[in-house]
């Protein structure tokens, strides 16, 4: 297989508040032989709250994130649902709408980049499933998670809207995605089927909307403990940042006990492949991932 | 699928009554079914040939009354437009017909729309202006402005949105994706003279645009393309463009993200929750900061890192940014 080479899109959650994300996911792209390239050029996406103030520069912005996976001739991966939502939606706009594109790449020239469109914008999770392919990563696994029950939480930003996404995401549908539910039965675990999985986690109205997220998060949680999971996964640090950090909080808000191990999709993967919980970064998980030494 | 003419299938559909029942229960009904058919045929073969009393709303038949919308396995669909094969499609042959809202269940299939309809009426759907009753010449529209609601006017209000919402589910007070895309449909009109006012009703606290957790579940569920949440997008813009935008924690977010980018390129996570909550508001947030920081998940402001090539950032900003905020 040609060895598979990507512009990483890091988002701000990678370096600040999970660096387990980062730390799993370079150690799982080491792992597998897969290269990538951070963006350290690359600005902060607006995370679909800046768009709600200034659309435009958000907009400009974006454009300037993807110009510099473009620079570099490589296909842009991003590892955040609401950065993979963000950079697509502004990837799409820009190659669809010929006029607003002139007005962006104004403004690009302005700091010397143009956009062309001429990188992929795709969540690593999908770059994994399509370039490397499940059964190739079955192969490598040399410690199964054998007896497991993982509960997946997909995120909204990946799988909604059908519209968008569809041509990055293997044409997953938002109401039966499958898959988180590959990738955990292709490292021998058994994937919980439950309703939640597809649903909110209330992330980005916490701190509008607090008492709302706070229950959104803690029924997911719930759900997916009532189902037999051992622990659960997301391709998603603001998911994981809700589940994780706030899982108390949670767990208050819906009035039971909640204690479920919530780990990202590269931490669960590197565990498979043989990885040290150190080097992935376990040790940054609020909640007690209780299965590991 | 694409080549089988008919298949035998079994639908579990929710049976309900209100006045009698204490708890629901599915019942299964078995029909032949041709890859033409939708799920109103469904409904109405089992009501015709085995069980009269399954009660439904059904109207126009063409996708523009929004009469039968319902759910099959969770997902919101008219029943007059939704083919049955490509459900299956989707789900294999276990398909569940169930109401928008099992909590409003008024009997089987029908639910009792009255908050829906409540929170349509608050957001005044319909043209404010002063209108020439004699005209002498007709009143035309550009076609810019028309574009600019588009969209937003093809709601035939069948709540599909509505009770696809989180938000809705979780706090009874938003006013949901129906009635804010309803809302843009007349901020968004020129001839409308009322945009101001409409804006601070959107723009409350607990029930406007910012209680929306931003999850495109009422994306996915329109059945005519309003895309609502991209109309409550436009409306957050309204509200910063109008001067109509409230000095509180959910304004002071979104434009807390612009402020950090500015300074780091990346956003200063910490920075942001203290200015938005205020300095007093951001205590609450102690517990859960105590913890992060002892997990090694709180970078400190002078470790913070930055964007390579900051200064392209910055020059951005300060060339491409089109709203400011008082």
């Amino acid at each position: 297989m040609k060895k598979l080479k990507y512009a990483l899109f890091t988002g701000c959650t990678a370096k600040n508040s999970t660096p387990e994300l980062m730390k799993s996911t370079e150690a799982v792209a080491k792992k597998l032989g897969i290269e990538l390239v951070i963006l350290h050029e690359a600005s902060c996406c607006g995370a679909m709250h800046l768009q709600d103030f200034d659309d435009f520069l958000a907009l400009t912005l974006n454009a300037r994130n993807i110009c510099y996976a473009e620079k570099h001739g490589l296909n842009l991966v991003t590892i955040c649902n609401t950065c993979q939502l963000t950079l697509l939606q502004a990837d799409e706009r820009l190659k669809n709408d010929v006029e607003l594109r002139a007005r962006v790449n104004e403004k690009l020239a302005e700091v010397g980049l143009e956009y062309k469109g001429t990188s992929k914008v795709r969540h690593f999770l999908y770059a994994l499933l399509e370039d490397f392919g499940v059964e190739a990563l079955g192969e490598q696994v040399t410690k199964p998670m054998k007896g497991f029950n993982i509960a997946p939480f997909y995120g909204c930003h990946n799988i909604r809207p059908t519209s968008l996404h569809a041509n990055v995401n293997g044409g997953e549908n938002p109401y039966k995605p499958t898959s988180l539910d590959k990738i955990i039965e292709a490292i021998g675990a058994n994937a919980v089927d439950y309703s939640s999985k597809n649903k909110c986690c209330g992330f980005h109205a916490d701190l509008q909307s607090s008492p709302a997220a706070k229950q959104m998060t803690g029924n997911a949680i719930a759900d997916a403990e009532d189902s037999g999971a051992d622990m659960i996964i997301t391709p998603c640090p603001l998911c994981h940042l809700n589940m994780d950090v706030q899982q108390k909080g949670a767990a208050r808000a819906v009035g039971r006990e909640l204690s479920t191990p919530v780990l990202h999709l590269p931490q669960v993967i590197g565990l498979a492949l043989g990885l040290t919980p150190k080097e992935l970064g376990l040790n940054h998980n609020v909640t007690k991932v209780d299965f590991i030494d | 699928m694409s080549e089988v003419k008919s298949k035998k299938l079994t639908f579990k559909i929710f049976r309900f009554n209100s006045e009698t029942d204490y708890l629901p229960v599915y019942k299964n009904y078995e029909l032949e079914i041709t890859k033409m058919d939708v799920i109103l045929d469904v409904l109405n073969r089992v009501k015709w040939e085995q069980d009269g009393s399954l009660s439904y709303r059904r109207s126009c038949r063409h996708g523009i009354c929004g009469s039968c919308a319902v759910k099959v396995n969770g997902k919101a669909i008219l029943a007059c437009k939704q083919n049955v094969f490509e459900l299956v499609e989707i789900f294999g042959e276990e398909l569940i017909i169930q109401p928008q809202s099992e909590k409003r269940a008024v009997k089987d299939l029908i639910v009792d729309k009255k908050d829906f309809w409540g929170k349509y009426n608050a957001v005044s759907p319909y043209l404010i202006a002063e209108i020439d009753e004699h005209p002498t010449c007709e009143n035309i529209i550009s076609k810019e402005s028309v574009e600019m609601i588009d969209e937003a006017d093809y709601c035939i209000q069948c709540g599909s949105c509505y009770y696809s919402c989180p938000a809705v589910n979780y706090n009874e007070n938003f006013l949901g994706p129906a009635a804010l895309a309803k809302s843009y449909r007349f901020t968004a009109d020129e001839r409308d003279s009322a945009k101001t006012d409409r804006l601070k009703n959107i723009n409350q606290p607990g029930s406007g645009v910012w209680d929306c957790v931003k999850c495109f579940e009422c994306a996915e569920a329109c059945p005519k393309g309003v895309n609502p949440i991209g109309k409550i997008t436009r409306l957050h813009n309204q509200v910063f463009a109008e001067g109509v935008a409230l000095n509180n924690v959910a304004t002071r977010h979104a434009v807390g993200f612009k402020d950090s980018i500015e300074k780091h390129g990346l956003l200063d996570e910490g920075e942001l929750v203290r200015y938005s909550e205020g300095n007093i508001g951001v205590a609450k947030h102690l517990p859960e900061a105590f913890s992060m920081l002892t997990h090694g998940k709180i970078v400190l402001p002078w470790d913070m890192p930055k964007s390579e090539n900051l200064d392209e950032i910055k020059t951005l900003v300060d060339s491409a940014s089109t709203a400011k905020f008082k």
